[in-house]
């Protein structure tokens, strides 16, 4: 690209106007140590607690924001949830899934006869999909979900109605603790290419301040917690 | 983007007789002021998390270029390009080379107020490329051809039925009997309008409000969900970001959002927080192929190193405007340039020069309230001062005004003189404003008695009291 700086140059313009040397071994060491320690500052009192204490906090929070919960004992009763919200709200008895393990494995023949089950990325045409969390955050009522083939984003935002599974045991108090999770599983330093923080449906306030759900994502965010 | 902060003075007559910006205006302290309150009351650690936020800031700042070099290291390392642009002309360049290097004809745009600053819109369109704002407000203002007049709520100046006008001039294909009245039916069109422009766009651009130099992540907040169709469904995904958005690590960014949304909002957490790291990855079934990362200078790195280095702590919350008593009587507009409110009166002067701005850091009460509720604590009111100081320096301070502060420090230097004066001036006032203790007009006050009376003083000077009280 000719248009545009080169790096060196770009910061080198940054070391003189701090007037620093890029080659203060100091610096660097503070720098690195600050990114390997990951540490966590001042997390808020309102997030620890016990499993009873997270859940109660993260409905709480969702519910606030217009979030609809349910909850059940075990995933083989999330058909039979799904049909009933869906029915509830005379919504399309219709359904798009990633290639979420769980998910593809529920028994929906048997939960819900009359659900056509798709699978795959969201299509501009589908009213309703279904993503499994990576984890729920108490703290503000936050679902965490990941990208990639098993919960597609476009599942997140394209659907006007979005329900998402978040097993009780991915209730975690602090987006600190998520953040722990994540480099459990993708590994220190590296994301999934799209780390979506949803908490509560789409929302605008530029008219009049005046808050209106589904501006251009989901109106509605339906959450179904499995297990205790 | 053209500045009329040069003539900001006419800017604000204009402002104050436009009755439908005033009563738009009313909504503001209703707004925001309460919603922040409130959730600030709801959590006991809010002030101890701000003091956490400005130490990560003022850390990052104090290693920028370190933070920077390892930022670019992550992106590239997962298949995105980072490119550096010193100016807005750069900046302009880089991504018209991008588009058309993608063959892009169609762009949809994340609200970002960089792409105010380097005024991207009427650059593209000149390269023959249509830039959609998807962002409600910003979708508004583009209408209308105008700008934003608030950093987080683009088009609070305007009212519901300006909205409706300008609705039925520019979606003519739509039934002319339709119901448009409620805000509810406004956003649903809206909705339907731009659905088909997501889907029809080559390159979504957003801007960020975070840099992680951990992770090589791009982070937006939005509540509408438009950045997250705006970059995921296109082939291309430009994010457009200032050098002062890195913060080191996840548990930093968490630490920073927790007074983010509270602050601008009101709001626990915004509805949406995306965190970006480049392109589809394999066996991806949705996402952009391609990621590309503008990174902005445009005079910031002068404000490296300087007094003016806290400003770049600022995250863009717009508290500072929602508070203020000059921004809620004139709104954004009158300040002439991208950044409104008290956060503008001190950024401006320094990307555009204070020859331009000089006016905005004089307006101000110094009521403090913009410090006061500042998440990342920037010291506002004393770097206006400083604005102030420059100006004068500068000689760029009108006459008149250089000539009273003149005379006023030629007594002020010498207290018995100033002690003598004062204490005639004061007991002179009191006796022209007889029993009513007020002055309907005065010689030389004429600015402040044409709009109210001037109290007058009681009868002696404060010195005279204190040396009278005295044991």
């Amino acid at each position: 690209m000719t248009t545009s700086t080169s790096k060196d140059e770009f910061i080198e313009r940054l070391r003189r106007s701090l007037k620093v040397s890029g080659d203060d071994k100091a610096r660097r060491q503070a720098v690195a140590a600050r990114l390997a320690a990951h540490a966590p500052n001042l997390v808020p009192e309102r997030a620890t607690g016990d499993a009873a204490h997270r859940t109660k906090l993260f409905i709480e929070q969702a519910s606030a924001v217009q979030t609809t919960i349910d909850q059940v004992k075990t995933a083989a009763a999330i058909p039979a949830a799904v049909a009933h919200y869906l029915r509830q709200h005379n919504l399309p008895q219709a359904l798009r899934h990633g290639a979420d393990p769980l998910l593809k494995g529920l028994p929906w023949k048997k939960g819900a006869p009359s659900l056509a089950i798709s699978e795959g990325r969201a299509d501009p045409a589908d009213d309703v999909s279904i993503a499994h969390a990576f984890a729920g955050v108490a703290e503000t009522g936050t679902l965490i979900l990941c990208s990639g083939a098993d919960n597609p984003t476009t599942l997140n935002f394209l659907p006007e109605t979005h329900i998402v599974v978040l097993e009780a045991g991915d209730l975690v108090g602090t987006y600190e603790e998520a953040w722990a999770r994540l480099r459990a599983r993708f590994g220190e330093g590296v994301m999934p290419r799209t780390v979506n923080m949803i908490t509560g449906p789409s929302r605008t306030g530029d008219i009049e301040q005046t808050i209106e759900l589904g501006a251009h994502g989901p109106r509605r965010l339906h959450v179904i917690i499995v297990g205790k | 983007m053209e500045t009329s902060s040069t003539r900001f003075p006419a800017n604000v007559r204009e402002a104050f007789a436009d009755q439908q910006l005033q009563r738009a205006l009313r909504n503001v302290p209703t707004g925001f002021i309460k919603k922040r309150a409130a959730a600030r009351d709801r959590l006991p650690e809010f002030d101890r998390l701000r003091d956490a936020a400005r130490d990560i800031k003022n850390h990052t700042l104090a290693h920028l270029d370190l933070y920077l070099e390892r930022y670019v290291d992550k992106v590239e390392a997962v298949g995105g390009s980072v490119h550096f642009c010193t100016s807005a002309d750069q900046a302009r360049a880089t991504i018209i080379d991008l588009c058309k290097g993608l063959g892009a004809r169609t762009v949809t745009k994340g609200k970002s107020m960089i792409a105010e600053e380097i005024d991207l819109n009427t650059a593209l369109s000149a390269a023959a490329i249509t830039p959609v704002e998807t962002d409600l407000g910003e979708y508004i203002i583009q209408l209308r051809g105008e700008h934003p007049s608030h950093i987080i709520a683009p088009a609070v100046h305007l009212n519901k039925d300006q909205v409706e006008a300008d609705f039925r001039r520019v979606h003519s294909h739509l039934p002319r009997d339709r119901v448009l009245e409620e805000a509810s039916s406004l956003v649903n069109e809206a909705r339907q309008v731009l659905r088909e422009k997501y889907l029809a766009s080559d390159v979504g651009i957003t801007g960020a409000n975070f840099l992680i130099a951990e992770t090589g992540t791009s982070i937006i907040v939005t509540n509408e969900g438009n950045g997250d169709l705006t970059q995921t469904l296109p082939k291309a995904h430009i994010v457009l970001a200032s050098i002062e958005k890195l913060v080191p690590t996840l548990e930093d960014v968490s630490t920073i959002l927790r007074v983010l949304a509270r602050s601008a909002t009101g709001q626990e957490f915004s509805s949406y927080t995306t965190l970006s790291t480049g392109p589809r990855r394999p066996g991806d079934p949705d996402g952009p192929e391609h990621y590309h990362v503008v990174i902005l200078d445009n005079g910031r790195s002068n404000m490296l190193g300087t007094q003016f280095q806290d400003m770049l702590r600022c995250i863009r919350c717009g508290a500072c405007l929602n508070h203020c008593p000059v921004y809620q009587a004139i709104g954004g507009h009158a300040y002439g340039w991208v950044y409104p409110g008290p956060m503008g009166s001190v950024f401006t002067p320094s990307l555009i020069g204070i020859d331009k701005a000089g006016h905005l850091p004089n307006a101000s009460t110094f009521c403090g309230r913009c410090e006061e509720v500042c998440p990342m604590r920037i010291p506002l009111p004393k770097m206006m001062r400083a604005w102030r100081e420059r100006e004068f320096e500068a000689h760029l301070t009108p006459q008149s005004v250089r000539w009273g502060l003149g005379v006023w420090g030629f007594f002020v230097r010498r207290p018995a003189l100033y002690r003598l004066l004062t204490g005639i001036g004061a007991r002179t006032l009191s006796a022209m404003a007889g029993r009513r203790g007020r002055l309907k007009s005065l010689p030389l006050a004429g600015g402040w008695t044409a709009w109210r009376d001037l109290p007058a003083p009681s009868g002696e000077t404060f010195m005279a009291q204190w040396k009278a009280k005295k044991p």
